[in-house]
Parts: structure tokens; sequence; C-alpha cells
């Protein structure tokens, strides 16, 4: 049971958030075996509740910081799926223009920098987005999402020791998905937890079932309010798997298929059905229902970025200065 | 562009390989001659994973261990700074990034450390180092597609190698490793040339005969790749086959243009180019980097003050336009220079106005 008092059409609406960022992968997955988009993907089946636990927990005018993997967060955050779909066909349409990929998502206007694809990159500009907003004193925080494996990379300690000793308005979100490309979490981290690193800087963590959208909505919430209370970061370690590959042509063979089935079982999106279905918040056939309109949206940004123009060659020439 | 064969397969007897071959039995052949060297990087070894984010050093761990083939944890600047100091305590690290952007973490570690404690030490330590980063557009967009020869051709105290192909990837990557100095080894990711899963669209299926038996290749020698008397092409890297391709163009066109192949930025073969340009009057440098102090300005440079005399029109560079790299394959294959612009230039150089 949520702490927070969600009400139904929350849960609802987290609900559909999810599905929606599970079948957007799902057909962009096919669309990239088509040979449809260029360059990479990295996907994120499996970890739609921490996305859209966490952005679910935000107010307008927040800001999130994402990664090389910022599909779901995307969505969760309210970016179009139209301009999405866009991007990955490296249309002018796209939320970047097609300048940016897959990799760099991101519409500030809806509340999410473009992404970054190094790892550990965002970090920062999380930290510095929060300075803006205590600045200019505005009411806002930011949520920095990463995976665990930048918590090994400088600007993790740099960034959170600076948000901490200033009581910056950000809270770190770590989605531990256990592996960072091929590495075992095991291999590159002696402590159990990430969430334990949150001592050495004197701020709250925390480790939560990150498939469990309620729980991780609830923690942000928390520590949201913390943070937009001035009181600082919270360093939350959102427990979770990808389901996928690291990336387009990862076959996955470090990891072995007991580890992969167990963690199937834990689908935050079949869990969530279950709980709303024996809420009696949801009927089956409203989960049909719902699937079917997101296949169509998702049919229809497909045919609506088919058709959208390129950018021009020489568009590339545009947009370094302003 | 399809397949291509260079260099030195008419002189040489061996095998066909790949880029990624190559420079594996390179890795391999060093490791077992000299246990000091060991590799350091991400994903490098680790049992059903890729053997680096290109294949390089797959199936090396089975070999020699997972004490000469060291994963480590995301941490560009630690694994430099440990490369460094594992070299100063007398190991031979081939450390790498994943992709060549990442290089910019280790920065500081390969330009103020690695590069420089030889001189601070007043010639008393020494720095066996190599650092290998995957370079050039591939349609991933701005901060994984950039090529960064020239931040490092800038540095004093270290090397630079950007071999074309498979045989002088080999034999160069043998010297990196025996050379006593930080050598950072670039490679372009559309030379790999691996097939399968890591192929990538637009590669160049780049394979050269490879011998059997062990060899060499100097850091600091130019290859003329294609002799001819009209004009200089100066590539590395995937230019050097862009080149190559429009020198064959150009002969149809009664154009005759010299290929060179710098092989290593520093040492750089200034003779080498020298002697070329004095021949032909011309020079064309081609490079993927942006424009604004690329390693082409060097050459450029030198050249207008070496052979100023020889020239017969002003020294020209082709190179990518002073921007991050784009992700929309449409204005990527705008950025990167192309085939058509290195004969357009060319015949511009060349032909009576
Ligand atoms: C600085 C840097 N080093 C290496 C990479 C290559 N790389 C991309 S994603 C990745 C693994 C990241 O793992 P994690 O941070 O846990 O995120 P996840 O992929 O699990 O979502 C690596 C090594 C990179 N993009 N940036």
């Amino acid at each position: 049971m949520s702490k927070a008092g969600l009400t139904k059409e929350q849960k609802l609406q987290m609900y559909r958030r999810m599905t929606l960022c599970r079948m957007f992968e799902e057909r962009v997955y096919y669309l990239f075996l088509e040979g449809r988009l260029p360059g990479t993907i990295h996907q994120s089946q499996g970890q739609e509740a921490t996305a859209v636990g966490v952005c679910s927990a935000l107010a307008e005018g927040d800001m999130i910081t994402s990664t090389h993997r910022p599909h779901s967060h995307a969505i969760a955050r309210g970016v179009s799926v139209k301009s999405l779909m866009a991007e990955l066909f490296a249309k002018e349409t796209g939320c970047c223009r097609g300048k940016g990929g897959s990799m760099h998502v991101g519409d500030r206007d809806a509340g999410m920098l473009p992404a970054i694809a190094i790892v550990g990159g965002g970090i920062p500009l999380a930290s510095g987005y929060a300075l803006a907003f205590k600045s200019l004193k505005q009411p806002n925080i930011v949520a920095c999402f990463f995976g665990e494996g930048a918590t090994n990379i400088g600007t993790f300690h740099e960034a959170i020791n600076m948000a901490a000793i200033w009581d910056l308005p950000v809270v770190f979100v770590c989605e531990n998905n256990k592996y960072a490309a091929s590495t075992a979490v095991e291999k590159v981290m002696k402590i159990k937890h990430v969430s334990e690193r949150a001592a050495a800087y004197g701020i709250p963590g925390q480790t939560v079932d990150g498939n469990d959208v309620e729980l991780v909505y609830d923690s942000m919430t928390e520590a949201g309010e913390r943070a937009r209370a001035g009181k600082g970061p919270t360093l939350l370690e959102l427990e979770t798997y990808r389901f996928a590959g690291h990336s387009r042509s990862d076959p996955g063979h470090y990891r072995n298929t007991a580890e992969v089935a167990a963690w199937k079982e834990r689908d935050p999106i079949a869990r969530y059905e279950k709980k709303l279905l024996e809420e009696g918040l949801l009927q089956p056939e409203s989960v049909e229902d719902l699937q079917s309109v997101i296949s169509r949206e998702l049919e229809e940004a497909v045919a609506q970025a088919e058709q959208d123009p390129s950018p021009r060659p020489e568009d590339c020439l545009n947009d370094v200065f302003s | 562009m399809s397949s291509a064969r260079v260099g030195s397969d008419q002189e040489v007897k061996g095998r066909e390989m790949t880029m990624v071959d190559a420079l594996r039995e390179a890795l391999r052949e060093e490791m077992r001659r000299d246990e000091r060297v060991v590799l350091l990087g991400e994903d490098i070894g680790i049992e059903g994973g890729f053997g680096g984010a290109f294949t390089v050093t797959l199936g090396l761990s089975e070999e020699f261990g997972h004490h000469r083939v060291i994963d480590t944890p995301i941490s560009e600047a630690a694994i430099a700074g440990i490369a460094t100091g594992a070299a100063l305590g007398g190991l031979r690290p081939v450390a790498d990034v994943q992709y060549g952007d990442f290089l910019f973490l280790a920065m500081d570690q390969l330009a103020n450390n690695a590069a420089k404690l030889r001189y601070m030490s007043g010639g008393k330590l020494t720095v066996p180092l190599v650092f290998r980063a995957p370079v050039g557009a591939t349609t991933r967009g701005s901060q994984h597609g950039q090529s960064l020869e020239a931040f490092f051709m800038h540095v004093p105290g270290l090397k630079v190698a950007c071999p074309s192909n498979p045989y002088d990837g080999k034999g160069l990557l043998k010297s990196a490793i025996r050379d006593n100095n930080p050598v950072i080894f670039f490679e372009h990711k559309l030379l790999y040339g691996s097939k399968g899963a890591r192929k990538e669209k637009g590669g160049v299926q780049v394979v050269a005969m490879v011998p059997e038996e062990e060899y060499l290749i100097p850091l600091g020698k130019a290859k003329v790749v294609r002799a001819g008397r009209d004009v200089t092409l100066v590539a590395n890297l995937l230019m050097v086959h862009k080149s190559a391709q429009a020198a064959e163009v150009l002969t149809g066109q009664g154009i005759e243009a010299e290929v060179i192949d710098v092989r290593t930025l520093a040492p750089f073969d200034w003779p080498a180019v020298f002697e070329s340009v004095k021949k032909t009057g011309r020079l064309i440098v081609v490079e993927e980097d942006n424009l604004t102090g690329g390693w082409g300005a060097e050459v450029a440079a030198r050249v207008a003050n070496h052979c100023i005399g020889y020239l017969d029109g002003p020294v020209r560079r082709i190179a990518a336009p002073d921007t991050p790299v784009p992700f929309a394959p449409v204005m990527e294959n705008f950025y990167v220079p192309s085939v058509e612009r290195i004969v357009a230039a060319a015949k511009d150089l060349v032909l009576p106005h």
C-alpha cells in the first residue's frame, strides 16, 4: 500500500505509463531488427517502474537527467511519443531535430534535459540544475537517473558531494539493474548496496524494490519533499533488472538464464497489473483496451515519423552556438 | 564503400585478416612474449561478454587469466592513471576506452601524468603504456563519434598511432607495446571489419595479408599507399581509404594522386610528406576530425615552411566542419569527408582554371 495515498486515477496513470514504456520499447526493437532505425539502442524493458515511479512523483517545472538508456525516462516524464519516435528515425521533427538520436533524447520543455551518453556525465548537470533552482528561488527539484555502473566514476563522487554540502534540491536515482554492459555489480563494488555510499556524503540513502512502482513512487515522494524543503539530496537505489541486452547486438550470455527468468517473474508491469486487478481498479478487458489504444498511438507515431521530413544535410552546421 | 585490400599484400605472404583479428593477434603475441604486458579496460575479459566494445580482446582472458586481462569498473580517469602507475612500477599496460570520446575523462592522467613523468623526473622514469581508443562517426551521435587524434598529438611526451589496415595495425600495436613511452593508439570503428553481431553499417571490409612470422612497424614511418605525380593526399585511418578511392576516380580523369598514410601522427614522418610534396607540388590533407586545429593544420604549416618554393597551389584541407558529430545519417554523411569532396578538391587544384 502506498503511504502517499495514491488515487485510483494516479495508479491507473502509472500503469498506463509503464505499459506505454514497454510497448514503445518493443515496437522500437522490431523497427531496429527491420533495419528501419539508424544507430544503436539501449532498451529499458523491465525497468519501467523506476522511470514511472520517479517521474510520477515530480511536479511541473521539475527536471530530470538521463543516460544512454533514456527511452522510458522520456516517456515517463511525458516527452511526446511522436517526437521520440521521430528522433529515433532521425527526422527533423524529432525532439532533438535529428541531431541527438536514441542516446540523447530529451525535451527541456517537458522537464527532461537531453540524455547524456557518457556514463556519469549527467550527474553534475543535475547538481548544477539544482543549484540554479536554488539560486533562482524556484520551488523545483531535479531527479538524476543513472545506472549502478555510473557510481564508480569520478563525477558521481564529486557531484553528489557538492549537492550534499550545498543542500541542493536534487534526488540521485540509481537504477541498479545489476549489470553495467557485461559487468556484474559484485565485480566492481565491494559494498552490498549503492545506497551505503550516501553515508560518505552525509545524506540519506535508501534501497528500494525498483520493480514495485508504488514503493518507488513513495520513496521518491519522500526524497522529493526533503529536497524541496531545502534539506538537500537523497541517494535512492532502485533495484531492478533489464530484460533486454545491454545494446542492440548483445545476446547477454554473461547472465544465466535462471537469473533472467527469476527477474522476469518480478516483471514490474505484470506485478502491478495483478495488484490493480485484485484491487478491482482494473478489469481484464480494460487491459486489452489499453494495449490496443497504445498500439494505435505507436503505429501513428511510426507512420508520422516515416513521413516526416529529414533534416537537410547542411542543417548539421546549425545550432553549434546560440 | 565495399571491399578494400590495402598496402602490402603484394609483397606479403600470410593470412587474410581483419583489423580486429590482427590487433588481437598483436596483443596475444606480446602477452606471450612478455609477462609484464597486461590489459586493462571495461568488459574486456568477462565470460560470456564482448571482449571489449569491439571484440578485440575476445578470448584473451581464457588464455592469460584475469590477472592479466583485467576488467575494471567504469572509471576512465583511474584506468588511465592506474595504467600509468603500473607502467611506472614495471608493468607494460595496454588499457582501452570503449569509445574514443571517453578519452576526455582520462585526459588529465594521460596529459598531466603519463606524458610528463619522464620529463618531470629529469629522464629517470619511463611510462611504457598503450592506450587504445576507437574513433570515427558511426551514427551514434555527438558523444560516440569524435576523432580525437589532434588533442593528443598536441601533448609533448605522447606518441600517437592511427593505423588504416590490419597489417599496419598489428605491426604498430606490437611496436607501441614495446615502446618505453605512452602511446595513444587510435582505431577506426569502421575499419574493424568484424563480422556478425558487431558489424557496423557502412563498415569497410578491410582485410590485409598478415604474415605468420613476426614483424614490427616502427612508429614514425609513413607509407606511400599509391604513387602519383600530380597531387599528394595525406590521410589517416578511414580517410586513407577514401583518399585511395578518390585517387582511383581521379586516375580516370587523368590526374595521378599520390596517397600517403601517415600511420603515426607522433612521431610524424615529415620527410615522407615533404618529399612527396616536392614531387607533386600540391597537397591535400584529409582527416575526419573537425577542421580547426586538426592535425592537418600542422601538416599545412610545416609544408608551407619547408616546401613553399615547390608548391604550385594553396595547401588544401578536407576535414569535418567545426560542429559536433550529428546523429541523422543525412547529416553525418555531410559531416564526414567524402570521396567526392576529395576528388573535387584535387581537380580544383590540379586542373587549369
Ligand atoms: C564514461 C563512459 N564509459 C563507458 C561507456 C560505455 N558504456 C555505455 S553504457 C555502459 C554500462 C553502463 O552501466 P550502468 O551505468 O549501470 O547503466 P545501464 O546500462 O545498466 O543502464 C558502458 C560501459 C560510456 N558510455 N561512458
